[in-house]
């Protein structure tokens, strides 16, 4: 078992170096960032020295290897555009994020489960059918429009949310900032919220609804039911419960994508968190910024493939046999 | 007096109380970040306006935009035009408490001529500074400068105490390793004081009751954000959730002024926007023509200047909020009376290109930011079936602004053969047009025609420029900008569109002068 | 030799004729009134060019003067422009019909691409196992930290350094369709990784080793057949995903030149005028490709309820 999980430590290291690697010979693609630390009338003799002084000129390994020597100490250098260390900049924003995926992976699995456990009980109500409808709109259209319609209606329309920001904050601890604790906040959540977590809710409910019919169909609910056991026992006592195993797996790998697709919702709703100052700095071809969330990014779903793994190895040994055996 | 008088008076009262309690926040959007709080570092009319309310320069820009005393009382001139004498006010306070005094002049002098600031042309970097008395500043020439002061209402005072006192001495460089004190902290002589300050999230400004000037605006706390989408900014402003919004979608103005609680300021921007050709070349980068230049050729130019129906792209893309201009600079800044723009007339366009040796037209890329200028991807894209009608196949590149730079500027190698770009002249002076965008590029180490993409080059007006460097009689000047721009004119060196319009977002609570440069100043602000 | 024969491949059409797939699709009217759609809409963006009324690609043909008219049954309509025009004066009818073909054209390569590479990483991954499997599965980690946004900047940059006069207009649909295939392909390569897993133990298998045939063989003609089946309902799914991801890029403005729109950038336009009135820039362009996406996926539905034998 140590081996094994040695092992993939190793492996998950070598996938950040990658990560690493492939960004920054991306970057040398994505603009040329000088041009967006001076000016317009800017002499070139001193564009030249900027260039020399953050290492541009150097052979793309050297810049490379510098790179990984930095972030190894959890030096992610300064943001081009801020001046401002890159791990500050990304610790103040990382609260506004996480709340804002933890919200819409709630908002998608309270929404999402009870629409699929229907939808897969009441096979042929109009009901079931009209939920599926509704739950496909969400990946019908692109998240930007739906976004910006949301804020028309509620906002604009109806007075009734905010379009942007987070609403009032309070400070926990040292650097942790919540919008849970404000009327303000929690109503600034709702959308982006919604938003963000329409997707994931669809995929949930087709997936409850997919897991719920098999299990319903599998040998031990037809006993259950032979037993005489209620109809209302049978579903949420035997059915949910086994269905549910795979859909909060599901549910947790997504988290890692919901930060990383943040990117657009945050935007349209002005959301001070990662997503939106990776995607701005893309724009600025802040590359300090861009290296450092990609990083931050591929930490997370490596931590979080790594966890179900070693989950996995745990729950079933022929899983940690086959992987140790070559 | 009666009951229902005094009652009355009560709640009137009371609603004033009120009301004076709600005017005293501002909420103010904009597009673009407040990335640094370093005077030095950014320069960009938006960071500049925002920083015009913590710091102050030596002038000011009035309403109207003519250059006004500011921490300088007053300045003279001796007779041959090197020494510059300034008389500093008194009793001006610094944030933290500190008198503002000639060594904040001349450390502020040295800190935005040091390496790492982006404002170097502020002061001619032969200029010196010699301190006379406590309030009393000479400024040393080598040669005469008549617009020595043009740009420094934006070049903003610092304490010199406070950055000793905080490690804030030098700029902070771009390959900084820590961050700066002053990058996050501000301690100017202005209206207003930082409260707080979230790079890219939020700014809080609260005013400056010690000002050494009578206010004329009524506002205590200033909430900016920055708001990135058109549509969730416009939103905001219709929703009540912020009271200033800059820019509005020229788009959007009509629902704006139609929703009842908002109205968009409008005016024309100092911004011009142009269209360049690359003549230096002898054969395009991209062009179906290989071997030659066409845009060598006067006529082919000029077969390109009339083919664009500016009209129908000021009614229907700019929604009549562009002034078309036949000069590269603005209305404002010098007078276009007798430069008409040449008719559109596709007929002619065609003839000419045959005359040329193209009767069948040609093929060329054209390079176009999307999201730098109002509307520019539009207006790139009616440039491209304008040129078609013409017989001008035209491949459109249009890209981010972060792209689109680092292919066309000097820094990508001028890689292109056919763009769009706007210039205002960061002085307000013709000498700025002439030098940077007409020109010549050729002579090596000088910074002249840097952002002459195309570099269109007639040395008779390079020879035109020098001497406007240095004439002082404004009547001679003028007739030698004007004689410049006639040159340029006549040979189609550029094809000018228009100066785009300004468009801010105002709640009707607010009361706002917008000044033509497209600062947003809120001490201009009063709110009911 | 029968028993290196997979007895399911053999009878794949067999099955399926006495299936009662089409039975299932014939009693379902939601089914058939998706694939009616899906029909419309492919023949509509098949023959754009005899459809259309006008060439909205050609800037020739397009009248800024006729920009922003809205739809013919309105006030100040044009009965020249059913549907209206967009901020350039393209008919938006025309544009909608050219614009879905560019958008098919794209989503359908990259899922297509998609698939070729998932399938043949996951097929590899989950037949020979071990250290390539690991090698394949860490390859699709560092692919999930990479938004499509990303690659399609990065592929977009790539394409620009190599081709460095290459105009945008050529390169831009071949940036999305590889971004597109390689955002995508680690669903394909997972859902095959697992049913290889599981297929390779199968006697059939084993038969087919110890018969000697090479791997590669056994994987394209004995292995293959016999996962492909959930791969159908993936590309179904994702051609939807897939359209709309080329939306998304084309409101971050890495997507295709709007000179050549596909519904996506159509509808990151129209959005720029959805609050000024001009709805049906947005509105019809939006309508369209909900349309196409939620056709598409009520037929992946169907398909795997109709291919999974217990839900029958």
């Amino acid at each position: 078992m140590l081996a094994f999980i040695l092992r993939r430590l190793f492996q998950s290291l070598i996938v950040m170096l990658s990560v690493a690697l492939i960004a920054f010979a991306m970057f040398r693609f994505v603009g040329d960032p000088v041009n967006q630390i001076v000016s317009l009338d800017t002499p070139a003799e001193q564009v030249r020295q900027i260039r020399q002084s953050l290492g541009l000129d150097d052979p793309f390994l050297v810049q490379f290897a510098r790179y990984i020597y930095n972030a190894a100490r959890l030096e992610f250098g300064v943001s081009y555009q801020f001046r401002l260390p890159v791990i500050s900049l990304l610790g103040e924003r990382a609260p506004a994020t996480l709340e804002l995926a933890f919200c819409s992976a709630l908002f998608s699995l309270l929404v999402g489960i009870p629409m699929g456990v229907y939808t897969a009980l009441n096979r042929d109500s109009w009901l079931a059918k009209l939920f599926q409808a509704i739950s496909l709109i969400g990946i019908s259209l692109p998240t930007f429009l739906i976004g910006i319609l949301l804020i028309y209606l509620f906002s604009v329309t109806l007075g009734w949310l905010p379009s942007f920001g987070r609403g009032d904050v309070v400070k926990i601890g040292s650097w942790w900032t919540t919008g849970l604790l404000t009327v303000s906040g929690l109503k600034a959540l709702i959308l982006p919220s919604i938003t963000l977590g329409l997707f994931q809710m669809t995929l949930i409910m087709r997936l409850v609804r997919a897991e719920m019919l098999e299990v319903l169909r599998a040998d031990y609910i037809k006993f259950a039911r032979a037993r005489g056991l209620t109809t209302r026992a049978v579903h949420f006592g035997h059915a949910l419960k086994n269905t549910l195993v795979p859909v909060i797996t599901i549910a947790g790998l997504q988290l890692g994508s919901i930060i990383a697709f943040a990117i657009i919702t945050e935007t349209v709703f002005q959301w001070p968190g990662m997503g939106q100052l990776f995607l701005r700095s893309v724009q600025n071809v802040d590359i300090p910024i861009m290296a450092a969330y990609l990083m931050l990014i591929s930490f997370l779903f490596v931590s979080i493939n790594l966890m179900v793994d070693l989950l996995y190895a745990m729950v079933d040994p022929r899983l940690r046999a086959t992987v140790g055996a070559h | 007096m009666s009951f229902k008088t005094t009652c009355l008076a009560a709640v009137a009262a009371l609603a004033l109380m009120c009301g004076s309690v709600q005017a005293q926040t501002l909420r103010y959007a904009n597009q673009g970040e407040l990335k640094s709080l370093d005077p030095y570092t950014v320069n960009e009319t938006t960071t500049n306006a925002h920083l015009g309310h913590p710091y102050e320069g030596l002038t000011a820009r009035g309403r109207d935009l003519k250059i006004e005393p500011a921490l300088a009382e007053k300045w003279e001139i001796s007779p041959d035009g090197l020494k510059w004498r300034l008389f500093l006010r008194k009793n001006v306070k610094f944030h933290d408490g500190s008198d503002f005094t000639a060594d904040d002049v001349l450390f502020s002098a040295d800190r935005v001529r040091a390496p790492g600031s982006n404002f170097t042309t502020r002061i001619p970097t032969d200029a010196k500074f010699v301190k006379v008395d406590d309030y009393t500043v000479d400024v040393v020439l080598t040669s005469p400068n008549p617009i020595l002061n043009a740009q420094w209402d934006t070049w903003y005072i610092m304490s010199r105490k406070w950055a000793e006192a905080n490690n804030a001495v030098a700029p902070t460089p771009a390959a900084a390793t820590s961050p700066s004190f002053a990058s996050l902290n501000a301690n100017g002589t202005g209206p207003f004081k930082i409260e707080s300050h979230q790079p890219g999230v939020k700014t809080v400004f609260k005013v400056n009751e010690n000002w050494w000037k009578k206010p004329e605006h009524n506002i205590k706390e200033i909430i900016f954000t920055p708001i990135a989408s058109d549509a969730t900014r416009v939103a905001a402003l219709l929703s009540g959730e912020v009271d200033v919004i800059e820019p509005v979608p020229i788009q959007d103005i009509q629902r704006v002024n139609g929703a009842g609680n908002a109205q968009v300021l409008t005016g024309p921007e100092l911004r011009t926007i142009f269209l360049g050709m690359d003549q230096t070349r002898d054969e395009l980068l991209e062009s179906s023509v290989k071997g030659k230049n066409p845009f060598k050729d006067i006529k082919v130019r000029k077969a390109f200047y009339q083919a664009i129906d500016i009209e129908t792209i000021k009614s229907r893309v700019m929604r009549n909020l562009s002034t078309p201009s036949a000069l590269m600079i603005a209305p404002e800044l010098f007078p276009q009376t007798d430069f008409p723009r040449p008719k559109f007339d596709v007929n002619e366009s065609k003839k000419l290109l045959t005359e040329a040796g193209y009767p069948n037209g040609f093929e060329i890329g054209m390079d176009c930011p999307n999201d730098r200028y109002v509307n520019d991807g539009t207006i790139c894209q009616a440039v491209v079936g304008m040129l078609a009608r013409a017989g001008i196949k035209v491949n459109l590149n249009a890209q981010p602004k972060g792209q689109f730079f680092a292919k066309v500027l000097k820094s990508g190698g001028y890689k292109t053969s056919f763009y769009l770009l706007g210039w205002t002249p960061g002085t307000f002076d013709s000498h700025n047009v002439l030098n940077d965008i007409l020109g010549c590029r050729d002579v090596a180490g000088s910074s002249r025609g840097e952002s002459n993409l195309g570099n269109y080059c007639n040395k008779q007006l390079d020879a035109l420029s020098d001497k406007v460097l240095v004439e002082s009689d404004t009547a001679k000047r003028d007739a030698m900008i004007k004689e410049a721009y006639k040159l340029a004119y006549d040979e189609f060196g550029y094809i000018p569109l228009h100066q785009q319009a300004l468009a801010w977002g105002v709640s009707k609570k607010v009361k706002l002068t917008q000044r033509a440069d497209n600062s947003v100043l809120l001490y201009y602000a009063t709110k009911e | 030799m029968s028993l290196t024969t997979p007895p399911v491949a053999a009878s794949r059409w067999a099955r399926f004729r006495d299936s009662d797939i089409l039975a299932s699709f014939l009693k379902s009217k939601v089914t058939m009134a998706a694939a009616f759609v899906v029909l419309m809409l492919f023949v509509g963006a098949a023959f754009s060019p005899w459809l259309a009324p006008t060439n909205p690609f050609d800037p020739a043909s397009v009248f800024l003067s006729d920009s922003m008219i809205p739809p013919a049954w309105q006030d100040g309509g044009d009965p020249r422009f059913i549907l209206g025009t967009d901020d350039q004066g393209r008919d938006l009818y025309s544009a909608i019909l050219y614009g879905m073909r560019v958008s098919l054209i794209v989503g359908g390569l990259g899922c297509l691409l998609a698939a070729v590479i998932g399938i043949t990483l996951g097929l590899l991954a989950g037949y020979l196992g071990g250290r390539v499997d690991s090698i394949i599965m860490r390859i699709a980690d560092v692919q999930l930290t990479f938004p499509a946004i990303l690659i399609a900047l990065l592929i977009d940059g790539v394409v620009r350094g190599l081709f460095k006069n290459a105009s945008r207009e050529d390169t831009a649909i071949y940036v999305l369709v590889v971004s597109i295939g390689l955002s995508f392909w680690v669903q394909y390569a997972r859902t095959i990784r697992g049913s290889t897993l599981v297929e390779r133990n199968k006697d059939y298998v084993m038969a087919a080793r110890l018969v000697g045939l090479p791997a590669p063989l056994i994987m394209l003609r004995h292995v293959l057949p016999n996962v492909i089946g959930p791969v159908l309902v993936i590309l179904t799914i994702n051609l939807g995903l897939a359209v709309i991801t080329e939306a998304t890029l084309s409101f971050l403005g890495v997507g295709l030149p709007p000179t050549q729109p596909s519904l996506g950038t159509l509808i990151s336009i129209g959005n720029r005028y959805l609050f000024s009135g001009d709805w049906w820039i947005v509105a019809f362009p939006g309508v369209t490709l909900a349309a196409l996406v939620l056709a598409v996926n009520l037929l992946g539905d169907w398909l795997r309820d109709a291919l999974n034998p217990r839900l029958r």
